[in-house]
């Protein structure tokens, strides 16, 4: 650590490791001259390295989704408009051509979407839309495309491996439709790889299973996992740091370890307290965040989570937040909140 | 697969005998009939009956029923007697075949090459003027009548401008051999290219005039398909892989958007055959439809018989082809 503002600004971050994606300042808006402008992403930061996983957390609509489509270039030409800084390994994203961008999409850079097999092409056999990938970015054909698709679905635990090439998504299970799409996206080794809430789709065993998979595939590899989940369940087995969103911007961005035990953020708290827990008793219903985003304010008029905020005050609804290193506890952290929730750091620590 | 081709092919004979049962009470309750057709408003009475009776009409019904059931399962439809008298129904359709075959065919092809391309576009480019205007033609298409359509053309192109010729399959007199009854085919097939290019000719205008429906109706699926599979996560899981253009248009996209289009055209040759009657009629082109309009104004039962009976079967074996063809390239059905 250089200064004390990268340790601050930057959790998470290891010493000497480079950033391999660094997101600043991301604006997604929607919406043209003629229809209401929506912003959707409203000056997003965050940066993955090598070997490392990071989450995005927040609920339904908070724009992870579009964070991510915007970092790998997906977001529809007309109708979105991007602003801000996308760099992948030094290199600026959002002003590449769209033919470079392809290149590095499924080859530098992969993503994994929430519903399996929605995301499967129901009339392709399975082993095309894997050797597909390796024919556009390695030019490999034939025999040898095939045999690469047999060991990737072999690796990602497809069981009989030969035959489910010529199989279609319809004839899989939501677990392997999942493991497939896995495989189409590290099939040329990615350096870093998005899953968008890769594990919604399917029962809590399999959960599990995907979650074990991905974690060892990145660690083995030395991917760099962008982690997108509504759940902090499914955070806590995996990511390093963890970025949690509201309505567009972060609101809390601290390690794994110091997130869960000292949440700061009454939003966070509010996700924490809706985790199940092993030793909680059976039958109790979890608490969700109480309300719903109909109920936000805008950012500019102040704390867009003020209204289902338990511990909202004067200053809430009259200034907005800032992101700003938290003071109230040990671990570097960023907090966006006027009145957060009891830190690990006393007066006499600061 | 092959129970699903048994299942089809017996529901298919069960139409066409549905469909013989209205369609033997449907003409003989129609106004006039073949007796005062063929004898005109001045016959005697005596000759009527002598008429009727050498057509076995004076049978009651379900006997006339019985007798066209027994022999059509033989191929065998009666007699002509009002567009080739003296002719077995059978070899009227025949000999119309080809000609209706050949307009049918040329008007399908025109009408999915310029409909699957530019419905894809529209749907890419949706919004812009050229999908607006092609949206706005395509509703012309649905809306203007076929014999209309025809009658404009014929009168711009034929008439007017004399480019084209206005009527019939080919010029008189031009020194054609005929094998195959398919006059542009036998032209080639004999090398005589001047029949050949006159018979294609006269091919255009009604053609053009009969793909305007399923140019328009193939149109506007294939847009509307399109744009919905443009939306479908697969596309964005192709993108998302970073393939190449083409392959996201032909493999992910278009694959999924024609599976509605294959089973629209199967539904098109019902509006096709139904075209090719009024078109035929305008450009007086010896087809199928044209011996049905002329069936129609002399009441000639035989050869009415025969064309729509042998129309309802070949719309059933088209759609029947087309459900094979679905099967092929939707696995989903296949692997049920
Ligand atoms: N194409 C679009 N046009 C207009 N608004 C959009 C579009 N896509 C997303 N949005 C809006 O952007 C916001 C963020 O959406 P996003 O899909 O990123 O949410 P999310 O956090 O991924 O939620 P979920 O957990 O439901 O997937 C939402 O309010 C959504 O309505
Ligand atoms: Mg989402």
């Amino acid at each position: 650590m250089t200064t004390a503002t990268t340790s601050t600004t930057q959790p998470g971050r290891r010493s000497g490791r480079e950033p391999l994606l660094a997101v600043e300042d991301l604006r997604v808006t929607f919406g043209s001259r003629t229809s209401r402008t929506v912003t959707a992403v409203d000056g997003v930061s965050f940066d993955v390295a090598p070997g490392e996983t990071v989450g995005l957390v927040g609920e339904s609509g908070c724009g992870k989704s579009v964070t991510s489509l915007a970092v790998m270039g997906l977001l529809p030409a007309r109708g979105a408009q991007v602003a801000g800084s996308v760099r992948f390994d030094g290199e600026e994203l959002l002003t590449l051509s769209p033919q470079r961008m392809a290149e590095k999409r499924g080859a530098e850079m992969a993503m994994i979407f929430q519903d399996p097999l929605s995301s499967l092409n129901p009339v392709v056999p399975i082993g095309v839309q894997v050797t597909e990938v390796l024919e556009r970015h390695r030019g490999m054909k034939g025999g040898a495309a095939r045999k690469r698709a047999t060991y990737l679905l072999e690796r990602v635990g497809i069981p009989d491996p030969t035959r489910r090439l010529s199989d279609y998504a319809h004839q899989l299970s939501g677990g392997m439709r999942q493991r497939a799409l896995i495989a189409m996206a590290l099939a040329c080794e990615p350096r870093l790889l998005i899953a968008d809430e890769p594990t919604t789709a399917l029962d809590v065993t399999i959960q599990a299973q995907i979650l074990a998979l991905l974690n060892e595939l990145v660690s083995e590899s030395g991917t760099a996992l962008v982690m997108i989940t509504h759940d902090l369940g499914v955070v806590a087995g995996l990511c390093s740091t963890v970025n949690v969103l509201y309505a567009g911007r972060v609101v809390e961005r601290a390690d794994r370890h110091p997130l869960f035990a000292t949440p700061r953020h009454p939003y966070t708290g509010g996700l924490l307290a809706s985790i199940p827990r092993l030793d909680e008793e059976r039958g109790r219903r979890l608490v969700p965040v109480p309300g719903s985003v109909a109920d936000n304010i805008p950012w500019e008029e102040g704390c867009a989570f003020a209204p289902r905020c338990p511990n909202a005050g004067d200053r809430c609804e009259a200034e907005t937040p800032a992101l700003v290193p938290d003071r109230g506890v040990r671990d570097p952290r960023l907090l966006r909140c006027h009145y957060p929730l009891a830190g690990d750091r006393t007066e006499e620590d600061a | 697969m092959l129970r699903f081709i048994v299942r089809r092919m017996l529901q298919m004979l069960l139409a066409l005998f549905a469909l013989s049962v209205l369609l033997f009470a449907w003409l003989r309750s129609l106004p006039g009939g073949a007796v005062s057709a063929l004898l005109g408003e001045r016959g005697s009475p005596e000759a009527a009956a002598e008429l009727r009776a050498q057509l076995g009409l004076d049978q009651p019904l379900p006997v006339q029923y019985w007798s066209f059931l027994e022999r059509a399962a033989q191929g065998d439809f009666g007699i002509s007697n009002g567009v080739y008298i003296g002719q077995p129904a059978m070899d009227v359709f025949l000999s119309r075949l080809p000609a209706t075959v050949e307009l049918s065919f040329f008007a399908i092809v025109i009408a999915l090459t310029v409909a699957i391309p530019l419905g894809y576009i529209a749907a890419r480019r949706r919004g812009s003027l050229l999908d607006t205007s092609s949206v706005i033609s395509s509703l012309i298409g649905v809306a203007v009548p076929i014999f209309f359509l025809a009658y404009v053309l014929k009168y711009l192109f034929a008439v007017r401008w004399g480019i084209l010729p206005p009527s019939g399959r080919q010029t008189a007199g031009i020194d054609a051999t005929h094998i195959t009854n398919f006059y542009v085919l036998d032209g080639i097939l004999t090398r005589e290219w001047d029949a050949a290019w006159d018979a294609f000719q006269h091919l255009i205008l009604p053609a053009f005039a009969l793909a305007s429906i399923p140019f328009a109706v193939i149109f506007r699926i294939t847009r509307a398909s399109v744009l919905e599979v443009l939306e479908e996560d697969y596309v964005r899981t192709a993108a998302a892989k970073g393939l190449r253009a083409h392959t996201i248009r032909w493999r992910h996209v278009m694959r999924n958007a024609l599976i509605p289009v294959v089973t629209m055209i199967g539904l098109q040759i019902g509006a096709l055959l139904a075209g090719a009657v009024l078109t035929e009629k305008v450009f007086a082109f010896q087809g199928i439809g044209q011996a049905l309009a002329i069936g129609f104004e002399r009441r000639d039962y035989p050869v009415l018989q025969v064309l729509i009976m042998m129309a309802a079967l070949i719309y059933i074996v088209v759609n029947l082809l087309v459900d094979i063809a679905y099967a092929i390239i939707d696995p989903r059905v296949r692997t049920r």
